[in-house]
């Protein structure tokens, strides 16, 4: 096979740690994981903020609903900049809508979980938010250029979401015995989903070896998920909690949290889409996109209209 | 999250079409004035119907936090860019002789 000099240049940023962009030179496979990965990537960012909507009416003081709210909006915004960040390799908007809605673009498990108290409100932003920093942190360094500058944004908005979230948790930890039973409850449902986020072992990882000699991924499954363990463990044990895995242990050795079998078998089951909310999730955002229907011809229709008379006094 | 969804092993992976052309509405990029005395940088792009509704959108995307005090938009389209594997800049990259830091000059001189 010839090698041209597209091919050439293109190995020679990613070995020189440079960023590629969006006019670069770039393989159809390195093209296709991104829009696979950055898609449904966006695609978590909207469909994450269901689990959280669900609790803004129910939020216990006017601060925590103003909080929550912002929050919910900030997805919404990462969502965008990863939608725009895909765009850039040749994907329109609506395909990967059209994609997700016809469910052949998938988003994080994680969503399909049900958030059943006011506690899972600061499980989430501390567990799930602080699995996606883990995650995301080490993607800045990704080796596409779009790709790596959202990352750059969201990071920064993504500490807000995991602080809000300790400081719900911290409160009911100080509260009643009920809510410290609600607070223990919380962790034991998501503790496990969340160690799932960063997807199967390296061993059984089909994608990683390709992405980490692109440059796509940085660090493997296993390497962020000890990482998130590790600092995540001692956080329980302040809040007074434990996490449901009675192989947990603290190897001296290593200087590492040693956790149990993870259970796969729900892991896929959910990914398959047989998770408790998988159909719900889709369903209500084709409903929420179908009930925005009007508002998007109206504006479609104002600006069409401001065109017009601007041609005609012209 | 990378909130990266693992193939699952035996299933199609959906094959996407590039160069796709959207109906939807045209993309604008958007600069933002960080504070004043500050030139507007671009941070991003954003679909909408008109300027102004792009503005609008803009402001809800990219200032969330106070980052601007002024926002542009521009028709993407509207922007023609250099032809970056034609090596356009390469004739300064042998001319350090532009560069203060090329000249030695004694220490005794003082500031120069």
């Amino acid at each position: 096979m010839q090698t041209t000099a597209g091919e050439i240049r293109f190995q020679e940023l990613i070995d020189a740690d440079e960023k590629v962009e969006p006019r670069d030179w770039m393989p159809d496979g390195y093209r296709k994981t991104l829009i696979r990965q950055i898609a449904q990537h966006a695609h978590s960012e909207v469909i994450g903020m269901q689990p959280e909507a669900n609790w803004i009416t129910r939020a216990p003081t006017l601060q925590r609903k103003m909080t929550l709210i912002a929050k919910v909006q900030d997805e919404a915004g990462h969502g965008l900049y990863l939608y725009s960040a895909a765009e850039t390799l040749g994907i329109s908007r609506d395909e990967m809508q059209q994609l997700l809605h016809d469910g052949k673009q998938k988003y994080s498990s994680i969503f399909n979980y049900p958030t059943l108290s006011w506690a899972d409100m600061g499980t989430i932003g501390w567990l799930v938010d602080g699995a996606a920093i883990v995650n995301q942190i080490a993607l800045q360094r990704t080796s596409y250029g779009p790709y790596a500058r959202a990352m750059v944004k969201i990071c920064k908005e993504e500490s807000f979401h995991a602080r809000q979230g300790y400081s719900i948790l911290l409160a009911l930890s100080r509260g009643t015995e009920e809510q410290r039973a609600m607070l223990q409850d919380s962790i034991d449902r998501w503790w496990w989903p969340a160690l799932m986020m960063f997807g199967p072992h390296d061993s059984d990882s089909a994608n990683t070896p390709q992405s980490i000699e692109w440059k796509i991924k940085r660090v493997t499954n296993d390497e962020l998920r000890q990482l998130y363990i590790d600092q995540t463990v001692p956080q329980a044990h302040y809040l007074g909690c434990t996490v449901p895995d009675p192989d947990l242990r603290f190897d001296v050795d290593t200087g590492h949290w040693s956790i149990g079998l993870i259970d796969w078998d729900e892991f896929w089951d959910t990914v398959k889409g047989n998770g408790r909310l998988n159909r719900e999730r889709i369903t209500h955002k084709v409903k929420a996109w179908d009930d925005g229907a009007w508002v998007r011809e109206a504006a479609t229709a104002y600006a069409h209209k401001q065109r017009t008379e601007l041609e005609k006094t012209a | 999250m990378t909130y990266e969804v693992p193939d699952v092993p035996g299933e199609e992976t959906e094959e996407v079409a590039f160069g796709f052309d959207s109906r939807g509405w045209p993309l604008w990029e958007v600069f933002v004035r960080p504070k004043r005395g500050l030139s507007h940088a671009h941070v991003g792009s954003l679909h909408a119907p008109d300027a102004e509704t792009a503005v609008q959108n803009a402001r809800d995307s990219y200032t969330r936090r106070a980052e601007g005090v002024s926002v542009w938009v521009v028709p993407s389209t509207e922007i023609f860019a250099s032809d970056d594997s034609e090596s356009l800049f390469e004739p300064f990259a042998d001319k350090p002789y532009r560069h203060p830091t090329f000249y030695d000059i004694p220490p005794e001189v003082g500031q120069l």
